[in-house]
Parts: C-alpha cells; structure tokens; sequence
C-alpha cells in the first residue's frame, strides 16, 4: 500500500505525478507541439489558396488537415493519450467524438438528401405549370 | 479457494487498483468533470456547425463568404489563438513548479494574444456590419455570427476567468483550489483553440475556396 495508482486527470501527462513533472521536458513536448500545428496550419491555408491542386478534392484535404491539428492539440497540449491511466478521459471524449460525428453527419446528410429531394420534385411541378 | 488465495498473491506488494482504494483525489475529480463539461461544450459547438453547413449557401442574394472575408485577419486571429495556446501551457508547467514569476509572465502573454484576438474579431465584426452583412440579411450570416460569435463569447468569458485567477494567486498564492481553478482554465483554453481549428477550416477556409 505504498502509492495508488490514480487515472490521470485531464491534461495532466500521463504517469508522471504532477509535482514531478519536470519543466523542461514539459517545455519540450509544448514547443513541438507548437511547431507541429504551425506546420499544419500554413498547410492549411496554403491549400485553400494554391491552384496547383486538384480543387473538388481540397475540402476533404482541408478537413484531414484540420483533425490532424486536433490531434495535435489533444496529444501535445492536453497530453491525452492511449496509456491505461487515461482510459476514462479517453471514453468521455470517444462519446464526444461519437455525439459530434452523429450531429455533423445526420445534419449534412439529411440536408443534402432534402435539397436533392426538393431540386426533384420541382421539374414536374414547374412542367405542370408550364401547361 | 485456491484460485482466490492464488490471486491474493499475486495483488500482494502492487499498487492498489484504482476501484479499491476509494474516491479519487480531488484534484482529478474536478478536472475529470470540467473534461466532461468540455465535450458538451464541443457538443453543443457541432450543432452551429452542423446549422451553419446546411446554411452555408443560403445567402439570399446577400454577400457571401468569399466577398467578406479577409484571409490575412484570419491568419493572424489563427497565429494568436495559437500562440496563447501555447502560452497558457508553458504557464501550466510554471504552476507544477509552483513559479510565480512564470505563472504571471504566461498569464500576461495568454491574456495579452487572447485579446489581440478578440480585438481583431470584432473589428471584422464591425466592417461586416457596416457594409450591411448584418445576422438579419441572411441566413448564412444569421450562422456565421452565431458560430463565431458563440465563439469570440467563450474567448471573452477566458480572458475575465483568466483576470480572475491572477487576482485569486496574487491573493491567495498556490492554494489547491487556485491550482484547480487555474488547471481547468487552461483545459478551457486549449479546447477553444481546438475549436478555432475547426472554425478557420469549415467557415473561412472553405468559404474562400470556390
């Protein structure tokens, strides 16, 4: 019974207690973090900007861009990782991933489904009412 | 018997698990549910997403996306938020060696980007609004000031949480409930640039791109 074994809190880095937890190595993962969502958002408006690419594949391209430096952020600035201390703060955010997904999803499918129902029925109706 | 004597053996001399040893400190606890108050947050931010997506298009003859907004503001609210972020953890890592220098030099920077940002978005705001692409002349912009603007609320509501706090550590010093206190502001911190992410993606990036 010498030390119990906590889950880690939320953006706490995992397996290291708090009063540990030394500052440099701290300021390490920080600035790499740092310099990884740079790189990922020049990347990202380089993209939205170029001709060079492709333009009906730049929106999916910019999406991935975007969860990349979300990732980013998770890892690197609230240190949520894969490690068994961090199992609980993984499945609350699995939850809010999978809630975010239906929401985002269900919205912009049904609404394209609707604006391609409607754009459908209103051919016959204007032929009708050419007659 | 023999098994459970065999397992008793085995836990003998380990750290305790963590459903064996009672409540968690308080420190995770609360961190936990402010992590938790988070996700609903991002939550209730993926439905104004999901209404300004369906409603993107819908510009009623009115001024669209492409024609308002101006990349170079855009970038630099990006560049600032980012670096607050990035501030506001090394003011993190000043709390868990107990700086005050530190923790006040990474208060004032956070603070000082977070407002540059939000200077810088309701100036957009107000060029908006002039040349009449207010929240009533569409329904595209109903969503975009609903969004962003949901947004620039929660980086004002930071900024006096963060004023707040220096005022408690000058106060109080590294007292547990200013460290929680200040833990959580900086979870809250990092999860509205995670959403600034997606907002400079979906509204402005893509509403650039034709």
């Amino acid at each position: 019974m010498t030390e119990t074994r906590w889950d880690v809190a939320p953006g706490d880095r995992p397996g290291i207690s708090v009063s540990e937890q030394g500052t440099f190595s701290g300021f390490f993962v920080h600035t790499i973090g740092l310099l990884l969502a740079v790189i990922l958002t020049i990347t990202s408006f380089w993209v939205a900007n170029t001709s060079v690419l492709w333009t009906p594949g730049v929106p999916a391209g910019l999406v991935v861009l975007a969860i990349a430096q979300m990732g980013v952020h998770l890892v690197f600035f609230l240190h949520i990782t894969t490690g068994p201390d961090n199992t609980n703060n993984i499945l609350a955010l699995a939850f809010g991933v999978l809630i975010v997904l239906l929401v985002l999803g269900g919205s912009i499918v049904i609404m394209a489904n609707l604006n391609e129902n409607m754009a459908a029925h209103t051919e016959p109706m204007n032929l009708q009412m050419q007659h | 018997m023999n098994i459970a004597v065999g397992v008793d053996d085995v836990h003998e001399g380990e750290l305790v698990n963590t459903s064996e040893a009672g409540p968690a400190p308080k420190r995770i606890v609360v961190s936990y549910g402010f992590w938790i108050f988070l996700l609903s947050d991002i939550v209730m931010f993926s439905a104004l997403f999901a209404g300004y997506a369906a409603l993107a298009r819908a510009t009623a003859g009115g001024p669209t996306g492409s024609q308002l907004f101006n990349q170079q503001t855009v970038a630099m609210e990006t560049a600032f938020l980012l670096l607050s972020s990035y501030s506001c953890g090394l003011m993190s890592l000043a709390i868990n060696s107990r700086g005050y220098f530190g923790t006040f030099l990474g208060a004032g920077v956070t603070f000082l980007l977070g407002a540059a940002f939000l200077s810088l978005e309701l100036r957009e705001f107000a060029t908006m609004i002039a040349i009449g692409a207010t929240p009533q002349r569409s329904a595209f912009l109903s969503a975009f000031f609903t969004l962003v603007g949901c947004h620039g609320l929660h980086v004002a509501v930071g900024l006096s949480w963060l004023v707040l706090m220096m005022i408690q550590l000058a106060m109080r010093g590294f007292s547990p409930v200013v460290e929680r206190r200040l833990h959580c502001f900086s979870l809250f911190w990092h999860a509205l640039d995670i959403i600034w992410v997606l907002i400079f993606t979906v509204v402005y990036l893509m509403g650039v791109v034709p």
